[in-house]
């Protein structure tokens, strides 16, 4: 039936004023403050260190939690990062980057600064940053995961004052089953697609999630996985950093059309809906993600299956890691902010705040098909 | 239960509609008659009515989660479902099997509620919550709270009952039809050997007109190419395009029917017309529009449709809006005669019945002006045109006389079930476009929760921003993640689930009709606001102006006095 354009747009009305006002204050330049590290226009900043981390804008010195592409951008004149991680950051920015690898824990002085980086468990050499400035301490843990997961270094704990942490799903719903449980499901719908003769094309993010399946997947089979040309270099990184996983064989666009029924093939989500989707007749699709735990989540992109697989922290895991850390100042930068800060201050009683950031979390749309 | 929960998770689990078909056809080979009832009754999207409300469920739902009010309501807001958010929150982790069948959980579990005092109602439901596991709670909460939407249509249902009791389809589509009760007796009947005598109060299916754009290789724009691909315009019934509700009027056995497109009835909210029905002969079936009128009824005036709508939103209509509403029923067409279906007959044979059943209406009232049925009852006028050019000139007409277009009916065909393409069309006039800029984003409910889709456009008044629409559709999938990973890189401020954006996209709007409002801060109101395109090549700056969208609604004749 028809409707008049709603009720809401006349209390959004009200707000315009305010609106024209936030515009022009996020145009104007950040108010002085004593914070080791603050956000700025650039990414993280820590002027008392002299580096930026996870910047999106040119900078000088770039510390880097992870590989992923919303916090690993070719932005920087030189590079700190994980050992771990460095092979990944080579093969994502350019194999000529000026890059320091660091091991778990060791101690770097960058200026006024003590600065070391701790396995955040959310892909291989993902880290979590410590930054001390006296006896101050910071942590920024850019993506972390404490749930087990056989591809990536176990989560550490580390205590600081404060926490600057990642929010993607924090909501109550986000509760993970375990890693091995899902991989049991995967395992499950591959063979039931074998049996009616169907390819089962499992869609998860090339760096991260696509190794993570194969080395859960290593529980039940040591069947070669058909995997498409963004993930295999990623899955030879891990492979040779010495995770292990189920062999794997490249697709090559350019061969002839083979079988693929009772196949189990491994893409990026970009690769859905596009021209190379066409040699797989008749596939059953399914995705591996936080956010397959919400049914609209995986109508709407199209998916017949949605396997609750994630490399970020679910609601609970949130919490545990927040209070463990023993921090008494909360900040947060991407996912839902807005709920997790009104928690921690209403209902645990920390001082909690939002720091803008243009990090995307596990959005769908943060990693395109590579050719 | 179990297999309802299975034939669910089935279903929701493709995309195709041929393993839809198998998993329903599966169902109903097994199923007794009594839970295929029920099945058949929510695949349709009918829902229990009346049983509890969202309002209690939610706070149940709070008072049982242990989590604070606004924490539970903003996981809402993102899962979109609130069936769904209370099975993800509250239910058994690991699988258990929930007991009993579909029909006992219907029949002697929810429907009892009904008549339960509100603490047994709390009580009961609350202990399901955390009794079942993920899928029966999720399923259960479904029943209770409405459709069940598992990207099952009528058609496809009615493809699966076909098939599994060997009918025609149209057979099932007809029994599906209006209102009946979930009963193991409906079910036989519904795949039970035709015999004709359930149909008394119900209507056809109903002939639906595709857009004109939509026929093979036209060009709408061009008059050479609607004369080449639709031939000459004395093959069509030509006749305005109505912007009222589309309904049936059923007149059988001494009763009178008034169903809408929706397969409501609707009679209570239109007595004056169900009024004038009861001068028709029996067994007639028409379809036509209801349109608000103004009287007196001549010369032709509509009234717009928001007057309309007051008339249908509510059950029982007092004499007041009778008399500020007037309404009747233009007929189109005439689909059964003398209790005779008429639907193979070619369009230009009934219609010319249908002239003649109106006319006799006219002439009985005549003689008794009280009832006048002639005034209630008409016959929508046709269009005569001997080029499409005089046609297309004539459609330039519409928003003077208030309609949306024209209607193109093949004369000699037969009345089709649903859309299909050819037999009908609509030429419906341009749309009012407007460039505004996007300054507020909303995440989409159900399918589209957690995806910004709903937006909040706005227009130049002076140096501010003036909201005028908010629009949800339009953009394909690749610009709506586009968009969607955007909005969450620049949001300004958070106002509950609304986000402010900065001010940089631009995007042309569509719209049926523009008001004057003083209900809306910009003054005006506009009338099903689309997207029509993403306007990359425009700045905020090149947005347009309150004053020009103003401008659009002299040219509107439809709009309240
Ligand atoms: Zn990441």
């Amino acid at each position: 039936m028809i409707t008049c354009c709603t009720e809401s747009v006349d209390t959004l009305a009200v707000t315009a004023r305010k609106h024209t006002y936030a515009m022009a204050r996020s145009r104007g330049a950040q108010a002085p403050d004593a914070d080791l590290i603050e956000a700025t226009t650039r990414g993280l900043e820590c002027a008392a260190g002299g580096f930026t981390i996870d910047p999106w804008k040119p900078v000088e010195l770039s510390l880097i939690t992870h590989a992923h592409a919303d916090h690993a951008r070719a932005v920087a004149a030189r590079y700190i990062a994980s050992k771990a991680s460095v092979p990944l950051l080579r093969h994502r920015l350019g194999q000529d980057i000026d890059i320091q690898g660091v091991n778990w824990g060791e101690r770097l002085t960058l200026g006024e600064t003590t600065v070391s980086f701790h396995p955040a468990g959310h892909v291989l050499g993902s880290a979590q940053i410590r930054i001390q400035r006296g006896e101050e301490v910071w942590v920024f843990t850019g993506d972390y995961k404490p749930d087990p997961d056989p591809s990536c270094e176990a989560f550490e704990l580390v205590p600081c004052d404060t926490f600057i942490t990642e929010a993607t799903f924090a909501l109550p719903v986000y509760r993970w089953p375990d890693g091995r449980t899902v991989a049991r499901e995967i395992f499950d719908w591959w063979q039931q697609m074998r049996r009616s003769g169907r390819p089962a094309v499992l869609f998860a993010y090339s760096l991260g999630k696509a190794q993570r399946v194969l080395a859960e997947l290593t529980a039940f089979t040591d069947e070669t996985v058909h995997v498409h040309g963004a993930v295999e270099p990623l899955t030879e990184l891990y492979r040779q950093s010495g995770i292990k996983m189920l062999p794997t064989q490249r697709i090559d666009p350019s061969g002839p059309r083979e079988d693929y029924a009772g196949k189990l093939v491994l893409a990026p989500p970009g690769a859905n809906g596009s021209k190379w989707m066409k040699r797989f007749p008749k596939a059953s699709t399914g995705f591996c993600s936080g956010w397959m735990r919400v049914r609209g989540n995986r109508r709407r992109q199209g998916y017949d299956r949605g396997f609750v697989l994630s490399d970020h922290s679910d609601w609970q895991g949130l919490l545990d890691t927040i209070t463990g850390t023993g921090a008494t100042r909360v900040l947060t930068t991407h996912g839902q902010s807005a709920t997790l800060v009104r928690y921690l201050r209403d209902e645990l009683g920390l001082n909690a705040a939002e720091l803008r950031t243009r990090y995307a979390g596990d959005d769908a749309s943060t990693e395109e098909a590579d050719p | 239960m179990k297999h309802f929960a299975q034939l669910y998770q089935t279903l929701d689990q493709t995309t195709s509609t041929n393993a839809k078909v198998v998993a329903m056809r599966e169902y109903f080979a097994t199923a007794p008659a009594a839970d295929a009832a029920w099945a058949v009754y929510f695949l349709s999207g009918r829902r229990i009515k009346r049983l509890i409300g969202a309002s209690a469920l939610r706070t149940w739902l709070a008072e049982t989660s242990d989590l604070p009010g606004w924490l539970v309501e903003d996981t809402y807001a993102s899962v979109g479902d609130l069936a769904e958010t209370i099975a993800l929150l509250l239910a058994r982790t690991g699988t258990n099997e929930v007991q009993g069948s579909l029909s006992e959980w219907v029949d002697q579990r929810l429907l009892p509620l009904k008549d339960a005092d509100e603490d047994t109602q709390r009580n009961t439901v609350t202990s399901w919550w955390q009794e079942q596991d993920y899928e029966a709670c999720y399923i259960i909460n479904k029943l209770m709270t409405g459709a069940l939407r598992v990207g099952v249509s009528q058609t496809l249902l009615a493809r699966a009952l076909a098939e599994h009791a060997d009918l025609p389809r149209p057979v099932i589509l007809h029994r599906l039809m209006g209102d009946w009760q979930a009963t193991p007796d409906f079910y036989d009947a519904l795949i039970g050997e035709d015999d004709g005598a359930a149909a008394q109060s119900r209507p056809y299916p109903f002939c639906l007109a595709a857009p004109l754009d939509d026929a093979a290789g036209i060009d709408s724009s061009s008059i050479d190419s609607i004369a080449t691909t639709l031939g000459p315009t004395d093959e069509w019934h030509i006749e305005w395009k109505w912007d009222g509700i589309r309904a049936q009027l059923v007149h059988r056995g001494g009763e009178t029917f008034l169903w809408s497109r929706g397969e409501e009835l609707i009679g209570t909210r239109f007595p004056e017309i169900v009024g004038a029905a009861a001068s028709l002969p029996d067994g007639t079936v028409l379809d036509g529009e209801i349109l608000a009128w103004q009287l007196p009824f001549e010369p032709a005036a509509v009234m717009p449709f928001a007057e309309l709508q007051r008339r249908i939103g509510r059950k029982t209509v007092g004499k007041k809006l009778l008399r500020d509403v007037p309404c009747l029923f233009l007929a189109y067409d005439l689909l059964e005669e003398h209790g005779e279906d008429l639907r193979e007959e070619p369009m230009h044979e009934r219609r010319s019945r249908l002239g003649m059943l109106i006319d006799q209406l006219d002439d009985r009232d005549a003689q008794d002006l009280a009832t006048a049925s002639r005034h209630q009852l008409r016959l929508s006028p046709a269009l005569d045109a001997d080029s499409w050019q005089t046609l297309a000139e004539q459609r330039e007409d519409s928003r003077t006389r208030q309609v949306e277009g024209l209607m193109l009916k093949r004369r000699d065909s037969h009345y089709a079930t649903g859309r299909q393409r050819g037999v009908w069309w609509k030429w419906k006039i341009e749309p009012y476009t407007v460039d505004a800029v996007m300054i507020y984003a909303q995440a989409g409910h159900g399918r589209r929760a957690n995806l910004f889709t709903d937006y909040t456009f706005a227009v130049w008044n002076n140096d501010t921003l003036v909201p005028i629409a908010k629009a949800y559709s339009g953009l394909d999938n690749t610009e709506i993640k586009a968009l969607d990973k955007w909005i969450r890189q620049h949001t300004i401020e958070r106002f509950g689930p609304v986000r402010s954006v900065e001010a940089t996209h631009v995007f042309e709007l569509a719209f049926e009709g523009i008001n004057r409002s003083t209900r809306h801060k910009s003054g005006i109101a506009v009338r099903f606001p689309r997207i029509s395109r993403w306007r990359h090549d425009l700045a905020p700056k090149d947005a347009d102006t309150l004053e020009s969208v103003m401008r659009l609604i002299d040219q509107d004749p439809n709009q309240d006095a």
